[in-house]
Order: C-alpha cells, then structure tokens, then sequence
C-alpha cells in the first residue's frame, strides 16, 4: 500500500475507497455463513454507509467508478470511457 | 449479472518490468491454481447447491475470485510493460513472446495452456465444496512459492501478499458452507448419496 503522505488527493480518496470495499468485500462473505451476526450487520452498515457516500465525493470531484455514477461529475460529455483503467500508469492508456 | 468498478480490489503499482517473474506469476492467472480456475469453479458449482447459505458463499467467493484475476493479470501486464528485447531474449520469455508478444494470456508458468480440465463440477455439493477447500490451500501453496522468489520485490510482493491471505479466508468460509450442508444430512448417509440429485433419496440405508 502506498503512503498517504506521498498521494495525490485523488489517490488518497482511491486507497479509502480499497480499504473501505474491502472491508464490506471481507464482511459479505462473513454474514453468508453468520447470518444472525448482530457485530456483523453493524459493521456492514458502517462500512457501506461510508462507502457510498466516499464513490459518490470521488466521482463528484474525480470522475465515475461505476456506471451508477456516470453523471455525478456533471458535464455533457460520457466520462465513464474516459476514466483511467486500474492498471494504467499515470498519464498514460495502458 | 455483475457490475464493473474502475479500481482493483488492491491496488498494484508495478514500475520495473521483469518478464522472468512474469511468468511465474501469470500461473496464477490462467495455471493449474489460478484465479479464472477458481472463479469458473465456484460461479459454475453454486447452480446444484442444496441450501442458500452455500449458494452464497459459491456466488460471493466466485465473484472475488474475478477482481483476484484482474489482479493478477494487471500484475503480469505492468510486469511487460515496457519490457527490452534484450530481456526478452535472455529472460527466457521468448517463447511465450513469440505467440503473444506481451498481450495477457492464460497459460501455466510452464506453458500448459489454461484447460477446464483443472477443476470440477460435480453436481453433487459434498464433492464440490471438498474440491474448493483444496482448491483454496492450493492456490495459498502457490502463493506462497511466488512470494520465495519475489521477497525482495516488495512492489510485486505486496499484492501477492493480500491474495494469499484471501485464500485463507475463503477456505474458512468453504469449510462453514461445508457444515452448513452436512448438518442437512441423513446421519446414517453422511457421504453415501447426492442430496442435490437423489431426491427422495433411494441410495439412503434407510430405503434399503
């Protein structure tokens, strides 16, 4: 994991996004096999809560993650093409 | 139905290229253990689940198993990215760059192209999940025999890192589904019929 402190705006948002995906990534699997979990369903619902409204920021200030966020960034144009692809190096397309 | 989101589920930020690793790692795409094997097995084994805590797990593990293989295969293209002939030709990567350049394809390290062959579905849940706890220890040996040769990497190394410990934590809820469907069970015929398909069951002692 990179360093906060050497990160972009833009990558620092990215990397709490990863954390917190993973965390409700981790936690969905947990609750398949634990249903009843009253520290699970708590823990799921904080971390997705946080989840949306951290997608929604980035793709306001950043451009969409998901399609379900395609026109958050406003504009007339179709960002979602446009965005980098995860495995892209900084500045250019592959 | 799926849905794409424009990040890896780790992120990998290869800068060197080093086609000799490269091709150890992409086992891990398309190889005997690798992420499109275990995604294929458990998106095509939950159809004959008996009960809905196993379908789950089949259906959620399996859809992580496709960011895993975005990972890796991310991991294999920054690897040849950019990559000299000259390491080409001496890396021992030339076979490999004769029939694909540097495009991603799914073969094992040792060049066996990827095969359904390498997992199965059964059709019978008991036999199914058995084969994706081993599946799960399988890919956490090569895991752990990628991360010998790339321990002073610590660029490759890390998300290697992060798949391994997902093998660990999918074997543990393979082995949950494993109970929830053996608590199903007729005592008397822990492992002596198919509960997906001898229904009523004629192979159970009782019936005999």
């Amino acid at each position: 994991m990179m360093y906060r402190n050497q990160c972009t705006p833009r990558e620092n948002l990215l990397n709490r996004i990863n954390e917190v995906s993973f965390a409700v990534n981790d936690i969905l699997l947990y609750l398949d096999t634990h249903p009843e979990c009253k520290e699970g369903l708590a823990f799921y619902q904080e971390c997705d809560k946080e989840r949306q409204k951290l997608m929604k920021e980035y793709a306001q200030c950043y451009g969409p993650l998901t399609v379900d966020d395609a026109l958050e960034s406003g504009g007339d144009t179709w960002k979602w093409a446009e965005q980098p692809f995860p495995w892209e190096v900084e500045g250019g397309c592959r | 139905m799926w849905n794409y989101e424009k990040r890896l589920q780790y992120p990998v930020n290869i800068k060197t290229p080093n086609a000799k690793i490269a091709q150890f790692i992409m086992s891990q795409y398309g190889g005997p253990d690798g992420e499109i094997g275990a995604s294929m097995r458990y998106l095509s084994q939950r159809f004959t689940m008996p009960n809905r805590t196993a379908v789950a797990v089949l259906n959620d593990v399996g859809t992580e198993e496709l960011a895993h293989l975005e990972m890796v295969s991310t991991i294999v293209h920054q690897l040849t990215r950019g990559l000299s002939m000259e390491e080409i030709e001496k890396s021992g990567f030339g076979p490999y760059y004769i029939d694909h350049t540097v495009g991603v394809w799914p073969q094992a390290a040792g060049g066996v192209p990827f095969n359904a062959c390498e997992f199965q579905s059964k059709g019978d849940p008991i036999t199914d999940l058995f084969e994706d706890l081993a599946a799960e220890q399988k890919a956490r040996a090569t895991y752990d025999n990628i991360l010998r040769v790339v321990r002073d990497i610590p660029e490759v190394a890390d998300p290697i890192r992060f798949l391994r410990a997902r093998e660990i934590v999918h074997f543990q809820r393979f082995g949950e589904a494993l109970r929830s469907v053996q608590e199903q069970l007729d005592e008397k015929n822990f492992y002596a019929f198919n509960p997906s398909f001898d229904c009523p069951c004629e192979a159970s002692c009782k019936n005999s």
